[in-house]
This record gives structure tokens, sequence and C-alpha cells, in this order.
């Protein structure tokens, strides 16, 4: 009768992978997320040394220089390779440093809305039926109302700024992570191990942040992409309203918005600002579909 | 059925009142005295002062003041404008049918081009046809549609010169309201001229508003037919001999759909807030762009009154779409 | 004259890791009118076989074979209407979940119709007749009032019954019977099996039971094929599988059948099916086998002659004196 170490030694040896490098091997065979981790990794580059990168200082203006093209139109220079603004202000340096508030804003919001939503979450799973029913209650109210109104109404209340569309986006992100955290943590609550934690003597705090809050990881980690992507969108869309942060800071969505009226004469005003915002949320969204298959074994290929 | 309803009306009510609080409570904290914003920069005698407060019953208790608002509320009384002065109901119904207008273009528009794409796609997995289609549905996701709106006016307006940059109808025609749809109203009043108007006013905003419930719809279509076309019950209908079409079309697509009317429900909420980008850009006389004017001018109760409508509205479509749900899902609905 | 005739099949999925072959050069005859039961564990690849038969394997699935013939038609070459026209009347399947293998959004009645109209000439009216009468074949009581059932209004026996009446509905010749029984209740097994049996005599038309229940195949069929990890290693009349048994694999499994136990313990067999990360070099049973040697774990085992029942074995059991091995 063949024994145990022979049955192993009789094996070909291609070994079942381990966790985090299945997956990561599906993440790389998925190109597009691949992709968007490598533009997201440039983006993040850019925001964080943006003062040694850009040419100029974002706000020096330079009268004699007033609209000029990029370089490779007649008229442009490689002096302002992506030329100037109405105030004569270089659309790269401003560009540059306009990531740095878009990288800013998605990083705060996301850590914000994020904890919040999950302590919520975790709340709402645990909690007796009154204080769920009340806390979903809450979040439902929240979700009625669209989220960009929402935004605008809680800034025009707390004045535009920066600051305060960041503090407005996040609060309209939260009821997400409370009802997604919610459901994942009902999920796992029946679950074998969560009992035998309690058995074992765990307490209701050692229950909720060591023992079920990391198996309920994946989706949040996935929505935190996601609304990564969405809080920069937001953030942009106050700013054009003027709701958001205000001239002459170099915020994408306030660069719109200034150069709204020259958008039939000055091209590259509105395209450049508006191709930046773009090409970064398409990148996190890229990474976050990745990351979503990679995590959520339910859409592996079998 | 009924009891499915009864549970879901249930719910509605107090989700109603919170909304109304909500509404309520972000005026009242709201930094400066809205009646000083009233007055302007002409300045008000401290009598008049006085006198304004009491007819506002700004001297009132707080939960009195919201008890008298839900009262009015409940009887249709959302108070009067600032700056009009007129009713913000009759304001809100006023310009209420541009918004649903354009909102029902966009949807028909994401719909007609969202869902073949999306059962075309998940039928033709990881063929080329399927990348590009999830990959412009991707961009489109991920666009900043203030900016979108602005790259089509450059194109079509400004180097086509083909469709108008704002407005409803050409100043040319004038014709009275009948139903609120200029679409609607062109035909009826019989001027050569006005339908085409209406329709070159309708195409960019429709786009602009479309383009992200389109993309979420294609999304979700695609990823609902693949779970369905892996259920054994496809493997059945496979096995009868019907034809892909067949198999495809009616036995999946019919599954796909339970999901995938949910999501084109709910991004009714999308779009209201794309409402307010896209009417804002194209000057449309919706009730997005009431809002943004209202919340520029401080003008509180239309704030308020637009901000509970609108709300209300949501409210009314999600409850919409959960009956929907139990009547297109037998499961629910034979029970 | 064989019905169905399979040589050397081989089906490959493309998964993540490389390639997983689950039917590995499997053979498989069935005549008109016979019960041949196909046995194996989970894994073993009976189902897969079927479905490649069937057309019904997804897109990952690549199916290479010698001979794939269903009464004359090459089925490897078949167009896509051509097979349409065969599958679902000619060749029908039923399958193991019959919760599962119904459309929930549709009657049972729309479902039976549709198979009807697909294949058959008939007009309305005769479809709704032949539907009652399909209903009353397979023992649903009160057939107009079930047609007009959603699935999730019926029970897991009802529901493989309307299964079979939608597999029997255009009188095929042969049917695929995918673990029919496995997700039913004990009560029920029997009534479904009889069931089977009862239609399979009434028509006449060949039936391949998938199963990987002994007993089940003791009690219907006339032939038995034993597949284990995607291979064939036995194929004998039932009968003489019970009698003699060739291959240790299929000796192993009537030794663990509880009628037929001689000590106080039941024998179980160690170990489990090697998936695709540890097949084995030799032959695939050789881990698991009591009587494996050196050779059986580093040469794959050849395929005896009929006498010896196909036994894919280096040593097969009880052979008769007069006959040589491979």
């Amino acid at each position: 009768m063949a024994d145990a170490s022979s049955q192993i030694a009789r094996t070909v040896p291609t070994r079942r992978p381990g966790r985090l490098s299945e997956f990561w091997r599906y993440f790389r065979e998925n190109r597009g997320a691949v992709m968007g981790l490598y533009v997201f990794a440039v983006f993040a580059f850019v925001a964080v040394f943006a003062d040694l990168i850009a040419p100029y200082d974002p706000t020096a203006q330079f009268r004699q220089h007033v609209l000029q093209p990029p370089f490779w139109q007649a008229g442009g220079s490689w002096q302002f390779p992506l030329g100037t603004d109405p105030l004569g202000r270089d659309m790269l340096s401003r560009l540059i440093h306009g990531a740095r508030f878009s990288f800013f804003v998605g990083i705060v919001v996301v850590v914000v809305a994020a904890t919040g939503g999950v302590i919520m979450g975790l709340l709402a799973g645990f909690a007796p039926k009154w204080l769920d029913t009340l806390i979903m209650r809450l979040m439902d109210i929240i979700l009625a109302f669209p989220t960009l109104l929402l935004a605008l109404v809680l800034v025009a209340i707390l004045g535009p700024s920066l600051i305060n569309a960041m503090i407005a986006i996040a609060l309209v992100l939260q009821p997400h992570y409370v009802r997604l955290t919610r459901a994942s943590v009902i999920n796992e609550r029946t679950k074998d191990y969560v009992t035998s934690a309690k058995v074992a003597g765990a307490g209701l705090p050692r229950l909720m942040f060591v023992t079920v809050l990391p198996n309920c990881l994946a989706p949040i980690i996935v929505q935190a992409a996601l609304s990564f992507s969405t809080a920069i969108l937001d953030a942009a869309a106050l700013g054009f309203l003027g709701m958001g942060a205000q001239p002459p800071t170099p915020e994408w969505g306030t660069m719109l918005a200034e150069a709204r009226e020259f958008i039939l004469r000055a091209w590259w005003v509105v395209t450049f600002p508006g191709l930046a915002i773009l090409v970064t949320v398409l990148a996190i969204n890229l990474m976050g579909d990745g990351l979503r298959d990679a995590l959520d074994p339910k859409l592996k290929r079998s | 059925m009924l009891r499915y309803i009864l549970a879901r009306l249930i719910t509605f009510v107090p989700t109603f009142v919170g909304v109304t609080l909500i509404s309520f409570a972000f005026i009242r904290v709201l930094p400066g005295d809205p009646i000083i914003v009233m007055a302007g920069e002409r300045g008000m005698t401290q009598e008049r002062y006085d006198e304004l407060v009491q007819r506002f019953g700004f001297d009132q208790p707080l939960y009195l003041q919201f008890w008298d608002y839900l009262t009015g509320v409940v009887q249709g009384d959302l108070g009067r404008s600032f700056i009009t002065n007129r009713p913000v109901w009759d304001e809100f119904f006023t310009l209420f049918p541009a918004t649903l207008e354009l909102s029902i273009c966009a949807i028909i528009f994401a719909t007609l081009i969202g869902l073949p794409a999306g059962v075309i796609a998940a039928v033709y997995r990881g063929k080329f046809f399927d990348r590009a289609l999830m990959s412009t549905a991707l961009v489109g996701y991920s666009m900043p549609i203030f900016w979108w709106a602005l790259l089509l006016i450059i194109v079509f307006s400004g180097n086509l010169g083909w469709t108008p940059v704002s407005g409803r109808m050409s100043l040319m025609y004038f014709f009275d309201d009948v139903t609120g749809f200029m679409l609607i109203d062109s035909l009826l009043s019989g001027q050569a001229g006005a339908f085409t108007s209406a329709v070159q006013h309708l195409i960019l905003p429709t786009i602009v508003l479309g383009t992200i419930p389109l993309a979420v719809i294609a999304r979700q279509t695609r990823s609902a037919m693949l779970e369905v076309l892996s259920e054994d019950y496809i493997r059945t209908a496979r096995a009868k001999g019907l034809r892909p079409a067949r198999v495809n079309g009616l036995h999946a697509l019919r599954n796909a759909m339970i999901p995938v009317v949910t999501v084109i429900g709910l991004s009714v909420g999308t779009l209201l807030a794309g409402a307010i980008l896209t009417e804002t850009i194209f000057s449309w006389p919706g009730i997005g762009k009431w809002m943004v004017d209202s919340i520029f001018r401080r003008d509180y109760p239309v704030v308020q009154g637009g901000l509970l409508l609108i709300a209300l509205m949501v409210m009314i479509v999600n409850l919409t779409v959960d009956l929907l749900y139990g009547l297109i899902n037998p499961k629910i609905r034979k029970r | 004259m064989a019905l169905l005739t399979i040589r050397n099949l081989t089906v490959e999925f493309a998964t993540a890791s490389g390639a997983f072959r689950a039917v590995d050069s499997v053979d498989v005859d069935i005549d008109r009118g016979e019960i041949l039961a196909i046995v194996g564990e989970s894994g073993s690849g009976k189902s897969v076989s079927m479905l490649a038969t069937m057309g019904l394997l997804p897109w990952t699935a690549t199916i290479t074979a010698e001979r794939m013939e269903f009464d004359g038609t090459d089925l490897r070459s078949l167009s896509g209407p051509a097979r349409r026209r065969l599958i679902g009347k000619d060749i029908a399947m039923i399958f193991q979940e019959p919760m599962s293998s119904l459309n929930p959004c549709f009657t049972v009645g729309f479902q039976i119709r549709e198979a009807l109209k697909q294949h058959l000439d008939l007009d309305k009216k005769g479809r709704q007749a032949r539907a009652v009468e399909l209903f009353e074949m397979v023992g649903i009581p009160d057939p107009e009032r079930r047609l007009k059932a959603f699935p999730h209004q019926l029970s897991g026996g009802m529901n493989q019954r309307v299964m079979i009446a939608m597999a029997i509905a255009c009188k095929p010749r042969l049917l695929i019977a995918d673990e029919p029984t496995t997700a039913l209740d004990v009560t029920i097994q029997a009534q479904i099996l009889d069931l089977l049996t009862d239609l399979q005599k009434e028509t006449g038309m060949a039936l391949i039971l998938i199963t990987h229940d002994m007993g089940v195949v003791a009690e219907t069929a006339e032939r038995v094929a034993v597949q284990y990890a995607g291979q064939k290693v036995e194929d004998q009349p039932v009968t003489d599988l019970f009698a003699r048994p060739h291959h240790p694999y299929t000796a192993a499994l009537l030794a663990a059948l509880p009628e037929r136990a001689t000590e106080r313990r039941l024998p179980t067999i160690p170990g489990v099916v090697p998936g695709q990360h540890d097949k084995p070099v030799g032959c695939l049973f050789s881990p698991r086998c009591k009587f494996a040697d050196e050779r059986c774990r580093q040469v794959p085992p050849p395929v005896q002659p009929p006498a010896i029942g196909f036994a894919r074995c280096h040593y097969p059991l009880n052979v008769p004196a007069e006959v040589e091995t491979a």
C-alpha cells in the first residue's frame, strides 16, 4: 500500500500557490488593472513632488504670454509646453499642482468615509435590532438625496472651500461603506469561526475588529478604490460649480470653471484639466475593477 | 405581493419624515440670518425685521417650527421663494417637466444602447468586441460629464455648428405650454421647424446626461448576463436545441433583467445629480439649474423645498423600482 | 449496431493555472434500447464526457476525439443548426439539480411547450395536449394546473419529473440522465429511477445513467463503465462486473457497498481523486491502490482486452485462466 510520503513524491510539482501571490497573479492577468496601477503611481508621484517637478509657480502670471497655445501649435513655444491660461499662468505647472489637490481630496475622503462607515457598519451588524434599524434608516435618508446635490447644499452651508467640499463628499459617500460592512458582517457573524471565538471568550470589541472585520475587508477595499475616484470627480464638479476649491487654486475642476468662457477660442485651457481628471479617474477605476476581480472569488474564472 | 407592498410602504414613512427633517435642519443651521440676506443691500428697519421674524415663525422654538413645516409639507405648502415670492411648489412644477423630459430622453438613450451592448459583450466574452465595449464603458463611467459637455459643445456647436449651445427652443418659435414637454408641445403648436429645433436642443444634453447611466447599464447588463449564462437552466435551454439568439435573448436576458431593472431605476438618483451639472452648462431651465441658482442666491425656502422634493422623487422612484422588482421576479410575485 | 460510438475522447479546460484534462481518452459505446451506467466519484469526468457529446461545454473546453458518431452522424463536424436539430430531439439530457435546471422566470408549461415547438410540427392546441399527456406519463397529478406553475412552486422530485417530461417530449432515441436522483430525497430517488426504467422500456430508447451510486447501477443498468480521474478504467455487463471486477478500483468500490461488506467495519478507499495539481505520472489510481508497485507509479497502464473488461491496469484482478493480459 502506498504510504503518504511516496504519494507526495509521486505528484507532479505544480503546487497550489499561496493567497497573496494568487491575488497578484489574478491582478497581473488583468492588463488594464496593471496599467491603471502604473498611471496611479505616476499620479501619486506627481502629487507628492509637485513643487520639484513643476517648471513654474502655479499662480505666477506671465502677462506677455496670455492664452499662448501648446508648443506644437503655431504661436506656441517650449517655454510653456501646454500653453498658458487667460491670466498667462503656465498650464503644465497648474495641472501638476492640481494633481496634488485631487490626490489629497481622494485620500482624505476615503479615509474619513471608510473609517466612519466601517465603524458604523460594524456597529449596525452587531448592535441590537433597534440601533441597527436606526442606523440603516439614517443611511437610507442620506441616500435619498442625490450625492452631488447634498454635497452642494452642505458646502453652501459650510462655505465654499476645498476642505468643506471634502467633508461634504465624505459624508455623502459614507452610507455605502455602512451598508457594505453591515451586509458582510451579518453574513460572517453566523459562521462557525465567529461562534468559536465567542466561545473562547473574545469580547465584543475583539470580536468586531479582530475576528470579523478582516474577513469583510475585500469588498471594502474595492469600495475604497471606487470612492477614491468618485471623490475626485465630485470635488472637481463642486469646483466647476464654484462651490469647491476657490480660484486661484489650481484645482482641475476650478480650472475648468475659469476656462469656460474661452472654450471656443482656446481649446487647451478646457481640454487639459478635463483630460487630467478623466485619466486619473479612469486609472483608479481600472485598478478598482482589477482589485474586485482578484479579490472576489465568485467572479474568478473556474 | 400585497404584504410586500405594505412592508415597503411602512419603511417609506420614517424615511420621509427624516428627509423632511434634514432639509429643514440644513436651512436652520445655515450661517447668516436668512432675513438679512432677504433684505439684501438695502438693509431694513428693526420693526420690519421683527415683523418678518414673526411672519416666518423664527421666534418659535425649533420643534414647533419643524412641526409647522412638516404639516405644511403634507398639505403641499413649501413656503414662498424669497426672490420671486412665488410658492416653491409652483416653481418646482413649472420647471419639473423640463428636467423630466431631459431625464426620460437620457434614460432611453442609455438603455437603448447600454442594454444590447452589455448582452452582446457577455455573449462574446473575452473577444475583441467585449474588450472594446467594456473599455469604452469604463471611460464613460469615469467621465467628468461637465468636461464632456464642454468638449461636445466645442465639436458640435463650435466647429460643426450643428447644435445650439443652450436652452430648450429657438427664440424664433413661441407657443403655450400644454404638457411642458417641448417635444410634444412643439408638435401640437403646428409650427414648422419647431419640433426639429426641440430635438436639436435636446441632443447634446441627452448625450451628456445619459453617458454615465449608459456605462453603468452596459457594465451591469454584462455582469448579470455572465452570471445568468453559467446557470443550470441555460444549459437546459441549450440542451433543448434552442437557437443561441433565443437562449441568450429570452432565457438569459429575462433573468438578467431583474438586477438590470434595479440598476436602471437606481440610476435616477445619479441622473438628478447629473442634471445639476448638465442643466447648468446648457442653461436648461429645469430643477437642477433652479437649485444651483437658488443656492447661489441664498433663496432658502427654495433650497429647502427643492431638496425635499428631489429626495422625495428619488424615494418614490426607488419604491417603484422595488415594486417592479417584485413584479418581474416570479419568486416574489407568487408567494 | 451501436447508436452512439465515441473513441478516444479527450476534454481539456483552460484554467488560470494551465490546461486541466477532465476527460482522458475515453471510449463510449451504447446500442439501441440499452441501459448503460457510467460510474465514478465526483470529478471523474463522467458528466463532462456526456456534455461534450451534447456540445454543451463552455468555450474554455477543448474537445478532441477520434470518432464521435450518433447513428451514423459525425458529431464532431456538425454545424450549429444541424446539432440543434439533433439535441433536444434525438438526444436528450436531464441534470442533477432539478431546482436550478428549470428557468425560474417561466412556467414549467412554457418550458415544455417550447421544446415541442422547437422540434415538432404541432399547433398550439397540439402542444398543450402533448404537454398534458407527458405530465401524465411522468406521473404528475392534475397536469393542467401544474403546467401553469413556476419551478419554485414545485418540489424537487416534481421538478425532476418535469425535466424528464421535457427530455422525452420529442421521443428521443438516447436519453442521458446525469445523476438524476442525487439531489432528491431517498424515497423520491427510487420513484424517479423506476420512472426512468419504465419509460425506457415503453419507448425503447437507449439510456445512459451517470451515477456514483453502485446500488443504483445494480438495480437499473445492463452494462457498466467505471470512470476514474477522467479515464475509463473498466467496462463490463452489470452481472459480470459485480461477480468479477477486474480493476482494483472497481473492486474497492464494490467492497465499499454496505450490503457486500464482510467485516464489521465498512472498507473505504483511502485518499481522494487527484486534481489538477497532483496528477501521478503512472497509473492515476496508483496512490490509492493497495496492489500498486513501482511499475504502476512510473508507467501508465495499458487497456486490457474485452475479456478482461477493458481494465486500464497493469495487474488486473480475476483474470480467467485462458486469457492473456496485455
